[in-house]
């Protein structure tokens, strides 16, 4: 499932990750280390809520 | 200053901070600055943005000059941030309002802000339009650019766009166009105002302007919050500098920037500069003791490779270094090349706490990173002189 940062609208997308912030492609939201920051806005992982 | 009609029937209301230095606290304005706001006349009568609370008797005064102030039927919030609503409060309670648009970000925002339970606020989503008469109001989401709140507001029958802090530039002036002053001043101004302020939402810049491009709106005039206002020609001249800019294309400059005790990793650096430049890269040497952090970043901004230095301090670095660190990595510069050196007298952490910096900013190391105890001679000198020639070459290769 795809997660959206209430913060500055960026969508995480487990099929492509976030490499630059060390997150392989095929990595679940869940799985995601606490400490991982949005890679736009910086907010935390708590911001993020599941795409409607 | 007095209003000034920039659009039939559309007028500048701002503040110009001929003394302000220091934009928000962080980063220089040395020439000074402005805070745009607009008036539009139409059956509707309308505020865009404010000016910050310090500006207050100057802004009622010049809307007033205007319309009464009960006369105004609508208020457009771009953004929150209190350089454009320090007299949003006061306007809500002389206007009174019929409607209050702001972009949904915003009006979660602004009740940290306001006490505003009462107030008549209208959510502007992207898109949504408002007719005012002859003209009309259509509001854009430009969330990041550069706060979660920031919303453009375009006039179409007008062919404006008011880009809240988009396209400013910090400048202090008695005119209020481009085409009025030095294009390479305002190139220059907005490229520090970028580097400084709008550079770690560069994909988000990217996204909006592809956005804007599909829209293929007409636009003849270009409002920043900031600055002097873009028309004609101007316009495509803006938004080409953004596009530049968030690309973070690098060019053949390396910038060398470091903390000196003893002038020991100052020597060093100077030693480094010159291979740097013997391989006819152009190269900046910056004692952040001399240079602001914001000067610094705005020499970053566009440098193909970074080189920080520091001496070991109390086994951490130089607390001057730690401030244009946390300054420099914060807007996330791009596409960098790093290298690090610096002096020790006993214990000699800094080389491994500045490489720590380079690795969190994802800059391509070039190694070896120098670490030279009490005071350099000639064999790290020359080590020195052959890490900057390295860096050079990698610079070049990179620009290739």
């Amino acid at each position: 499932m795809k997660y959206v940062c209430t913060i500055c609208g960026w969508v995480y997308d487990p099929a492509v990750g976030d490499p630059d912030g060390g997150i392989a492609a095929g990595t679940e939201f869940k799985d995601i280390p606490e400490d991982w920051e949005c890679p736009v806005c910086g907010a935390s992982k708590d911001d993020f809520e599941p795409e409607s | 200053m007095r209003p000034v009609e920039i659009k039939e029937g559309i007028h500048w209301v701002g503040a110009v901070d001929w003394n302000c230095r220091n934009f928000h606290g962080y980063a220089l304005s040395s020439k000074g600055t402005t805070y745009n706001a607009f008036y539009i006349d139409d059956d509707k009568k309308v505020l865009v943005d404010t000016v910050p609370a310090a500006f207050e008797s100057q802004f009622l005064c010049s809307v007033s000059n205007l319309t009464e102030l009960e006369k105004i039927d609508y208020i457009v919030v771009n953004h929150l941030e209190p350089d454009h609503s320090g007299c949003l409060a006061r306007m809500v309670e002389l206007c009174k309002p019929e409607k209050i648009f702001i972009s949904p970000m915003g009006a979660k925002a602004l009740k940290t802000f306001f006490d505003c339970e009462d107030w008549p606020i209208v959510v502007a989503n992207s898109g949504d339009e408002i007719s005012l008469g002859k003209k009309t109001l259509r509001f854009y989401e430009t969330k990041m650019l550069h706060w979660p709140d920031n919303m453009f507001t375009f006039i179409p029958e007008a062919k404006m766009l008011i880009s809240s802090d988009a396209f400013g530039q910090n400048w202090a002036t008695s005119e209020r166009f481009v085409d009025e002053v030095s294009k390479e001043k305002v190139s220059d101004l907005m490229a520090q105002y970028y580097a400084n302020i709008v550079n770690p939402y560069s994909s988000k810049v990217l996204k909006t302007l592809e956005f804007f491009g599909e829209l293929n709106l007409d636009i003849d005039m270009l409002c920043p919050d900031h600055g002097l206002i873009f028309r004609g020609e101007d316009v495509g001249f803006a938004l080409g500098k953004y596009a530049e800019y968030a690309a973070q294309k690098t060019t053949n400059k390396a910038v060398i920037f470091y903390d000196t005790m003893w002038k020991s990793t100052e020597n060093m650096a100077i030693a480094i500069a010159s291979g740097i430049a013997d391989e006819g890269v152009s190269v900046r040497l910056m004692n952040v003791k001399a240079n602001h952090h914001s000067d610094v970043m705005s020499e970053v901004f566009d440098a193909g490779a970074v080189i920080i230095g520091s001496p070991t301090h109390n086994n951490g670095i130089l607390p001057g270094m730690a401030d244009v660190l946390t300054y420099v990595k914060g807007l996330r510069p791009q596409n960098k090349i790093g290298a690090c050196f610096g002096s020790f007298g006993w214990s000699g952490e800094c080389v491994k706490i500045l490489k720590d910096w380079l690795e969190k900013m994802n800059m391509d190391i070039i190694e070896p990173n120098i670490k030279v105890k009490n005071r350099p001679n000639h064999k790290s000198f020359e080590e020195c002189y052959e890490l900057g020639r390295e860096i050079a070459k990698a610079v070049k290769a990179k620009n290739a």
